[in-house]
């Protein structure tokens, strides 16, 4: 649980893990449903319902969100450009 | 003198067109209502009455000059507060949006104003729209119009509370596994889901999107086919919005029922069903026979299985969504050590338990080692379900089924437990599935005098047959004019 809790970036009080350590594994075992299901090998997965893939629109030149309007929503915005804390090590 | 904020949109239309009434007045009534009510049933997170006032006043003057716009020209609105709006803040009921201010309109909104709707503010909704019941909104729960110690279901149990207690005339919200059914038959409104790639998402917070439509909520049939009809169609922003012809929503909504045939299957009145819920839809077929429906048993063979689908899919979509807010370009953001602390500081305080919930299972289904054993069998297990459907629906118009297990249930009574509150999706997550248009309407109420809906599901973009229906059996009932008492302006 707390590993994947740090893939989500999200660190858990100890008294949250343990409540959904149990949970999740209700949930889980809900889920467990699905194996007594007949899947062919073969049986095509749904990831949407549209036959519709990679479809782009034209590459046209349009009026974008001003640096102004970026920064308007942005926690820490100095110098023309959005600050986070330092992101590589000595 | 009726009372003008209990009007339909269609009824508002006509006293509109017919000069009985301004905009500027029944603004001002559903303004007062809300201001009356707003204390014990917190449907709205946001009130933007000036501007609602000022595009009131805007659309009497354009009628007054001869350039209306349409049916919804200065009909009052409320929009559920995961759409983007530009200019006002947009939470999705969550602290990690909490004074986020849009830069844009979603295109469904943009669409209502250029039709002409006034614009009341933004709806009350469980966070990022996970949940069924409206509790799970970081600013306080939604309580039922018809029972304040009741939920009004969920998520867009904001908008859901508002139509039925008269505080919108209409309402947006957004469905990804019941979303708008589940709480439009809580509050006994109509609330519609339509085909999967009919109505824009652009500009309405990621949740499942595979999954997500926006839709209606309204007081009748008709009013949810006008507001179909203003927010559908192609929008080149939506990679998944669909390019083609479909039959209006509004045109053949009075055509007669004579030999449509509606597909039941016995999966949907297995235990689990209120037996209350159970008779009250069952009676809806003696209805509707009468309007010359005939019906035929169907089977739907997965159905058991739409719910594990569902939230092996759903979460996973939303976990991948949600990247998003990381405390970086918007939103909330609590400093920490390093950047990854950071991120953590902000998701932990930032988002409450059901989204953190979701978020961890749908991390883990995803992740090395467990993606074929949980996400793509779910994905193979959604091929099956659909197929269900497709053939299920060869033969009949639709389809009919309750909305859901029971009527709405007291405020706390499924909070601690997450797979009880998941249950009550159990009618609903099919149609998102199978990404098939869906109507609930109110049949008759409970027992205890609380609203029942039932459901009927259409083929792909064939919302006119079920909403077709659905109006006949509005004509021939009542149900559906039943409203909560309420405080007047």
């Amino acid at each position: 649980m707390e590993k994947v809790a740090h893939l989500a970036r999200l660190s858990l009080a100890p008294g949250d893990l343990e409540k959904f350590n149990t949970q999740i594994d209700a949930i889980l075992q809900y889920v467990e449903k699905l194996n007594s299901m007949d899947l062919a090998k073969d049986l095509p997965p749904t990831a949407h319902v549209l036959d519709i893939t990679d479809r782009f629109r034209d590459d046209r030149v349009e009026k974008g969100l001003s640096p102004d309007e970026v920064a308007a929503n942005a926690p820490d915005f100095r110098h023309g450009a959005i600050r986070v804390p330092r992101i590589l090590e000595e | 003198m009726t009372d003008p904020a209990a009007l339909t949109i269609h009824d508002a239309g006509r006293r509109l067109s017919e000069g009985k009434i301004s905009s500027e007045e029944l603004t001002r009534e559903i303004i007062g209502r809300i201001e009356k009510n707003e204390d014990r049933i917190h449907a709205y997170l946001n009130k933007t009455f000036e501007d609602a006032k000022r595009q009131a006043k805007e659309s009497d003057e354009r009628r007054k000059s001869g350039s209306t716009r349409g049916p919804l020209d200065g009909i009052p609105l409320a929009l559920k507060d995961n759409l983007c709006t530009s200019g006002i803040e947009t939470t999705c009921g969550s602290r990690i949006l909490k004074g986020w201010i849009p830069a844009y309109d979603a295109t469904v909104v943009a669409r209502l104003r250029a039709a002409g709707a006034v614009i009341l503010g933004k709806t009350n909704l469980d966070e990022f729209a996970m949940g069924s019941s409206t509790e799970n909104s970081a600013f306080g729960p939604t309580r039922n119009p018809w029972d304040t110690d009741r939920v009004p279901g969920g998520s867009s149990g904001g908008s859901a509370a508002a139509v039925a207690a008269s505080m919108a005339m209409g309402a947006l919200g957004s469905d990804t596994g019941g979303s708008i059914r589940q709480p439009a038959a809580l509050c006994g409104v109509t609330g519609l889901k339509p085909t999967y790639g009919r109505v824009s998402r652009y500009g309405l917070v990621a949740f499942g999107s595979s999954l997500d439509q926006i839709g209606p909520l309204a007081k009748d049939v008709r009013d949810a086919a006008v507001l179909l009809e203003a927010i559908e169609g192609y929008d080149e922003r939506d990679s998944t919005s669909v390019d083609r012809e479909w039959p209006r929503a509004t045109v053949d909504l009075g055509a007669a029922l004579t030999g449509k045939k509606i597909g039941i299957a016995k999966e949907w009145f297995a235990e689990g069903l209120d037996p209350d819920v159970r008779a009250k839809v069952n009676d809806t077929r003696a209805v509707l026979e009468k309007l010359g429906c005939t019906f035929a048993d169907v089977s739907i063979p997965h159905q058991d299985y739409g719910l594990p689908i569902y939230y092996l899919i759903a979460p996973a979509e939303a976990s991948s969504n949600l990247a998003r807010y990381d405390g970086v370009k918007y939103g909330l953001r609590v400093s920490g050590a390093n950047i990854v602390e950071m991120y953590k500081a902000t998701r932990n305080l930032g988002f409450g338990p059901e989204v953190k919930r979701r978020i961890i299972l749908g991390t883990y289904v995803l992740s090395a080692g467990y993606y074929e054993a949980y996400y793509l069998k779910a994905l193979k297990a959604r091929t099956r379900l659909r197929q269900d459907f497709e053939s299920a629906l060869s033969g009949c118009a639709a389809l009919l089924s309750p909305a859901t297990p029971t009527p709405a249930f007291k405020i706390g009574e499924k909070s601690d437990d997450p797979l009880q509150m998941y249950l009550s999706d159990i009618y609903t997550v099919s149609a998102n599935l199978a990404g098939l248009p869906a109507l609930v309407l109110p049949c008759e109420s409970s027992k205890g005098g609380l609203p029942i809906g039932f459901q009927l599901i259409g083929k792909a973009f064939d919302e006119a047959t079920i909403l077709n229906i659905g109006y006949q059996y509005q004509q021939a009932t009542d149900w559906h004019k039943r409203r909560p008492q309420m405080d007047k302006a």
